[in-house]
């Protein structure tokens, strides 16, 4: 048996007196690419929110229960930063740092303590090339991240993430404001990465999680309604009916 | 119907566009029109023979009442407008700037509040009473502390030029922080980076441009305040060689010397002649500050 890279016990979030996520548990292979879906405001970006720990930034928010990564309890963690750096987050919406893409890239192995022109260097072409990127921008190293489009951008915070070499990768919505055909160049380097990290990929297309997920988990409300397979949660008999419903569109 | 009243809308929008348009000219207008009135009070003393206009800029020498040899030397006056600003820049820059980002990105809730409304109480005091405290206050403990004969020198005005620039500085700096987007400060969190390293490298770099402006409206508020450096500098008219040696300003010069003149007289002419002075140095300051924002923007 594996050890698992993340376990959660028993976790549960409020944002002042409203509880948003219901004792949840479950725990996440490594090396594997677990889909989440579930509707919007169901809890799926505080749940990556409480993994980094940057929940701890939001005034009132109220973490519970135990996350462990590689079995150690985050909460005890001292360093928090290296623990940032350990779970990559991409966000929904590319947010470029208003800095060159260079420096994107180089935010944090610099932040980390990287100096060296020379390893900066090979880090940020590494990190583009993984992120399917390096080809479009390479000769440009030096022009705002900002300024590129949509689906660069977001790519852009996939090398970002990439950059500081993290054992988790959590994507949340990438694709909600890119083209189909940079969703599937972006897919096609989550299949690839996959043997080095671990992936955690909120998706609000269920498709993309049947796609790349081995297993699924749908989220409603704070409660997982049912973890599984993925075939089994997008077979014809899931264990929960509501599985069924949302998976067919059938969703109110 | 609809037919009048859509022309009546067009007409409507015509106006409004006109007085907007109007809006806009009249800055420019009112711009031209004072330099011009303070140029055509000052300007015949150019053409005067006693005159010389290189004597005005480079000579320390400011006897303009002096019945056998007048002279109109204003290097020693522009020497204590430029080091009381620069002293109270080197003061309220870092406090102020220091203080936008504490507001800004350390304080919440109540004390956010309070701070803020103390702030802006400090904006609200007149520059008589900032006088007073150079006076009475400021004089006695600059004494004391520095063991120096007198305290009304550039540091006591550099001090109250501070404080009087540092909430503007404060708010308007606050408010360019409160510009950069919390996905900013979001993003940098979650790739490790510690508070420190998020506000010298993503905030300070995203708000430069209104926080620059930040500094110059406190630039501008230094140069130009007039009644407490009068008070607090001594009126001493000398190059200042440390900071506690009194000065006088240009400013100050004109606020107290203007009204014992006599119209157009060439103390008179000269006096705007300062004015023009001023104009000047502010110019300078906004324009050297347009390219720096330019500068920054195109790499
Ligand atoms: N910063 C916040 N403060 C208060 N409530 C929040 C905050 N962020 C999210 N919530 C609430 O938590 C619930 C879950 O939101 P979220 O995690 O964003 O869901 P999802 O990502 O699945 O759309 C929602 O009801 C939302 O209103
Ligand atoms: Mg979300």
């Amino acid at each position: 048996m594996v050890k698992p890279k993340v376990q959660v016990e028993n976790l549960r979030l409020s944002y002042g007196p409203r509880e948003v996520i219901h004792g949840i548990s479950f725990d996440i292979e490594p090396n594997e690419i677990l889909g989440i879906i579930g509707p919007a405001q169901s809890g799926k970006t505080s749940l990556l929110r409480c993994i980094n720990r940057t929940i701890e930034f939001t005034v009132g928010a109220k973490p519970s229960g135990t996350i462990r990564v590689d079995g150690e309890d985050i909460s005890e963690m001292r360093n928090v930063y290296e623990l940032r750096r350990r779970v990559g987050m991409v966000a929904p919406l590319p947010v470029g740092l208003p800095l060159s893409i260079y420096d994107n890239v180089a935010f944090a192995p610099r932040a980390a303590g990287m100096k060296k022109k020379g390893e900066l260097d090979t880090l940020v072409e590494k990190c583009l090339t993984q992120s399917a990127l390096w080809d479009e921008v390479k000769d440009r190293l030096d022009s705002l991240g900002t300024k590129l489009s949509g689906g660069q951008q977001q790519r852009l915070t996939i090398a970002r993430a990439l950059s500081h070499s993290p054992e988790i990768l959590c994507l949340d919505e990438f694709s909600i404001a890119i083209d189909p055909v940079t969703t599937m160049r972006i897919e096609d380097v989550l299949k690839v990465l996959k043997k080095e990290v671990t992936i955690i990929l909120v998706t609000n297309l269920v498709q993309q999680a049947r796609r790349l997920a081995a297993r699924t988990m749908f989220l409603w409300n704070g409660e997982i309604i049912e973890l599984g397979p993925t075939e089994q949660l997008f077979g014809d008999k899931p264990k929960d009916k509501r599985t069924y419903d949302y998976v067919n569109g059938i969703f109110g | 119907m609809t037919g009048s009243r859509s022309t009546l809308s067009i007409y409507g929008e015509k106006a409004i566009e006109l007085l907007i348009r109007l809006c806009g000219v009249s800055a420019i207008i009112f711009v031209f029109a004072i330099f011009f009135f303070v140029f055509r009070e000052g300007a015949p003393i150019l053409a005067s023979k006693d005159f010389s206009l290189g004597k005005f800029l480079t000579s320390t020498e400011w006897y303009p009442t002096s019945m056998s040899n007048v002279r109109f030397g204003t290097l020693a006056l522009l020497a204590g407008t430029l080091s009381v600003t620069g002293v109270a820049m080197l003061i309220a820059v870092p406090f102020g700037l220091g203080a936008a980002i504490f507001v800004s990105e350390f304080c919440t809730g109540k004390v956010r509040e309070i701070l803020k409304i103390v702030i802006e109480l400090l904006a609200a005091i007149p520059s008589i009473v900032w006088g007073f405290i150079g006076l009475t206050v400021m004089n006695p403990i600059i004494q004391n502390l520095f063991h120096v004969p007198v305290g009304l020198n550039v540091l006591n005005a550099a001090i109250l030029l501070a404080l009087m620039s540092i909430p503007v500085m404060v708010s308007i700096g606050e408010d360019a922080l409160k510009a950069v987007p919390d996905s900013y400060r979001e993003g940098a969190l979650a790739l490790g980076a510690t508070r420190w390293q998020i506000i010298w490298r993503v905030l300070l770099p995203a708000a430069k441009n209104g926080l620059l402006a930040a500094v110059l409206l406190g630039v501008g508020r230094a140069v130009g305040e007039t009644m407490a450096v009068l008070m607090a500098t001594g009126h001493a008219v000398q190059i200042p060689h440390s900071i506690f040696d009194s000065c006088r300003t240009l400013t100050a010069t004109i606020a107290a010397e203007l009204g014992e003149t006599r119209e157009h007289s060439p103390h008179y002419q000269v006096l705007f002649l300062i004015g023009i002075l001023l104009f000047t140095i502010t110019f300078i300051v906004n324009l050297i500050a347009d390219f720096v924002v330019k500068g920054v923007r195109k790499k």
